[in-house]
């Protein structure tokens, strides 16, 4: 199993002000230029010793929002593709219907590539809701312009006879040409993220690796339809490195002090959704029948989500460390705690190759981020690759009934 | 002319499936419904069809009209009602727009009057008069659904309500509100190329507007009037964005009007 170290680079100054919109609309006169700059060089450092410890790294891109600073994966990748050495780095991911120029995509995506010498991971997403009304790109056929524009990028990126012709439906160029092209062949690999079970068989069908994140308990549902997309076109069974779940983590030598650590990364989960109203449902970003549920019910309503053992947590209220490990959103405790924690829910799962870890989030310090990445580097990190060499293949039954 | 003559239909136009509300006997009149659709349309429906023969049609994507996959963009839509004339064999008619249908309505009589006798824009969406920085239009994917409301409507009591809507109804509401969003997201419920072309109009145009209306304002519907040759523009009292919904008989009088004054001139030429 590989662990992909990831955090949102927040700026949580801003978090507690009292305003109860954190992104489009909080005004930026709240991001001091001094602050913003010696966070983003803290992550940075953390990244660089994550990448000296074995992980590999994750990135995101948010806007105009005081939960994530950066607003460029590609930036950020750039950096990173110069300052690390070996880790895998993970675009996840770029938004693609959001974009209106793919082919400043496909370049930037293949310089990261030459620059890390191989290590560029590609993750494609629909991006949240919030995103729309900042890009002011159109929420309706969004993921038709989302496969345009990748479609295009690998055409790019895999083309080598000079300049080719692109005139689709979403975007138009006559000399596709890209220099560099990028360093692993024939382009390095593409991720996309899903949520819903509508999305999931079709990401198998294309052999492409699925990424879901906090999907907890029902995690198991997406990865099989997975499978029986990918059985369409493949004759292997699902290699384990096709899937990937995304969770929160904290880890210290006491489980008091881990839970400690764990509540304040665990502040994601009560402000990622923290947004002025209008912007939280642009038209045609859900489906109908989402939209009727929607318009049906009054206030935000209860996210229920399901544990291990069958109870159920509103992770819309306050949940509790407790509650979100139980429902495989966390994975928090000593290091042997956090790797069984990881382990059951792997198998629960029906089983996944990559375990993306958010170990900083909120306000958790940076002596507190290194010592979490330290113990989870040494102690989690060397038996998680043990597990993985351990199974073959993934067993999954239910998929051929 | 009893109001049950009023019915649902569906024609195909151009291989498209297409609802529309019709009945009532006389000259016809188009009307072309609002983002939020029909809902609350029936009254003025009604009192039209005592003197006209109405067609309301939903457009492409609206009520329970079809949407290609290929329609994109307001001339589309355009381009798909002046063909329904056709299809139809509808002549002389007087081409009434609501809101996004006045955007609509204005596309089409740029294109052609050869079907179109008067046009009436109510509360119509489609230029801009303002600099770059400014908003003609009220920003409705960036406001609250209150500050809509009380934008649109004088009386809140007018206003559709989702909470007593069937499940079929709330999918239309639904979809009539991302098939708006489809056609209108950007640039934003507007050609930037309509306001110079409004001098193709040389067809009697009436520009009526809600005195309350704060999603355009009344000033918005005046710089629409005068761009369009010999149009008039009339405000309706105790009405906002909908005079449609919230005064049907002052508008339908209006359109009355219009047609009368028009018959006058045709005597006495």
């Amino acid at each position: 199993m590989r662990v992909f170290n990831f955090t949102e680079q927040p700026y949580p100054d801003a978090w507690n002000l009292g305003f109860d919109s954190l992104r489009v609309n909080l005004p930026n006169r709240l991001c001091e230029p001094q602050v913003a700059a010696d966070l983003y060089h803290r992550y940075y450092d953390e990244w660089m010793l994550a990448d000296e410890l074995g992980f590999d790294i994750m990135v995101n891109e948010h806007h105009s929002t005081a939960t994530c600073l950066s607003a460029s994966c590609n930036l950020t990748l750039g950096i990173l593709a110069r300052i690390t050495k070996r880790a895998k780095l993970l675009a996840l991911g770029v938004p693609l219907a959001n974009r209106a120029d793919p082919l400043r995509i496909a370049e930037e995506l293949s310089m990261i590539d030459v620059i890390s010498r191989g290590r560029l991971v590609m993750g494609f997403v629909k991006g949240v809701p919030f995103e729309v009304p900042v890009a002011n790109s159109n929420p309706v056929r969004m993921m038709d312009r989302l496969w345009e524009s990748h479609d295009f990028i690998v055409r790019a990126m895999t083309h080598r006879d000079g300049p080719f012709n692109w005139e689709g439906r979403y975007f138009q160029y006559r000399n596709v040409n890209i220099w560099p092209r990028p360093w692993q062949q024939p382009h390095p690999g593409v991720w996309i993220t899903a949520s819903s079970l509508r999305s999931a068989g079709p990401i198998g069908e294309r052999g492409l690796v699925l990424a879901t994140f906090l999907t907890g308990y029902k995690t198991r549902d997406l990865f099989r339809r997975y499978h029986q997309g990918w059985k369409l076109k493949h004759n292997t069974p699902v290699p384990a490195d096709r899937l990937a779940y995304l969770a929160l983590g904290a880890v210290a030598r006491s489980e008091a002090e881990a839970h400690r650590r764990a509540a304040e990364v665990a502040r994601y989960v009560t402000t990622t959704g923290i947004v002025a109203e209008p912007f939280r449902n642009p038209p045609g970003y859900a489906t109908i029948e989402d939209n009727v549920r929607m318009l049906k019910q009054t206030g935000r309503g209860p996210r229920l989500v399901p544990t291990r053992d069958g109870r159920m947590i509103n992770i819309a209220g306050q949940p509790s460390v407790r509650d979100l490990i139980d429902a495989g959103l966390m994975f928090a405790g000593t290091p042997d705690q956090v790797y069984r924690q990881i382990i059951e829910f792997e198998q629960a799962s029906g089983g996944f190759g990559n375990l993306l870890l958010m170990l900083q989030g909120g306000a958790l310090s940076h002596a507190d981020t290194v010592d979490t990445f330290k113990l989870f580097g040494m102690e989690v990190l060397p038996r998680l690759r043990e597990y993985q060499r351990a199974t073959q293949a993934l067993e999954h039954d239910e998929v051929a009934a | 002319m009893s109001t049950a003559c009023v019915r649902t239909q569906f024609a195909t136009i151009q291989g498209i499936q297409t609802e529309l509300v019709r009945g009532g006997c006389g000259q016809i009149v188009i009307f072309l419904h609002p983002g939020i659709g029909l809902f609350g349309a029936g009254s003025f429906i009604n009192v039209l069809a005592k003197r006209y023969e109405v067609v309301a049609p939903s457009h492409p994507g609206f009520g329970r009209s079809e949407l290609p996959n290929w329609m994109s963009d307001i001339d589309d839509l355009a381009y798909f009602h002046l063909d329904l004339l056709r299809a139809l064999d509808l002549r002389d008619v007087i081409l009434v727009g609501s809101s996004f249908g006045g955007w609509i309505a204005a596309e089409m009589a740029v294109k052609s009057t050869e079907r179109i006798a008067h046009l009436v824009l109510v509360d119509a969406l489609g230029i801009k008069v303002g600099h770059r920085e400014s908003r003609d239009i009220a920003d409705i994917y960036g406001l609250p659904r209150s500050e809509i409301d009380r934008r649109s409507f004088v009386d809140a009591a007018n206003k559709p309500d989702v909470m007593t809507m069937s499940d079929d109804d709330l999918a239309i509401f639904a979809r009539n509100r991302e098939s708006e969003a489809l056609f209108g997201w950007v640039p934003y419920m507007h050609n930037p190329k309509l306001l110079r072309r409004l001098t193709r109009i040389q067809i009697p145009t009436l520009v009526l507007w809600g005195e309350r209306d704060e999603i355009v304002s009344p000033d918005y519907g005046r710089a629409f009037a005068a761009a369009i040759p010999g149009a008039a523009f009339n405000a309706i009292e105790n009405a906002a964005h909908y005079p449609h919904i919230e005064q049907p008989r002052p508008l339908a009088q209006q359109i009355e009007a219009l047609g009368q004054a028009a018959v006058e001139r045709r005597v006495s030429a």
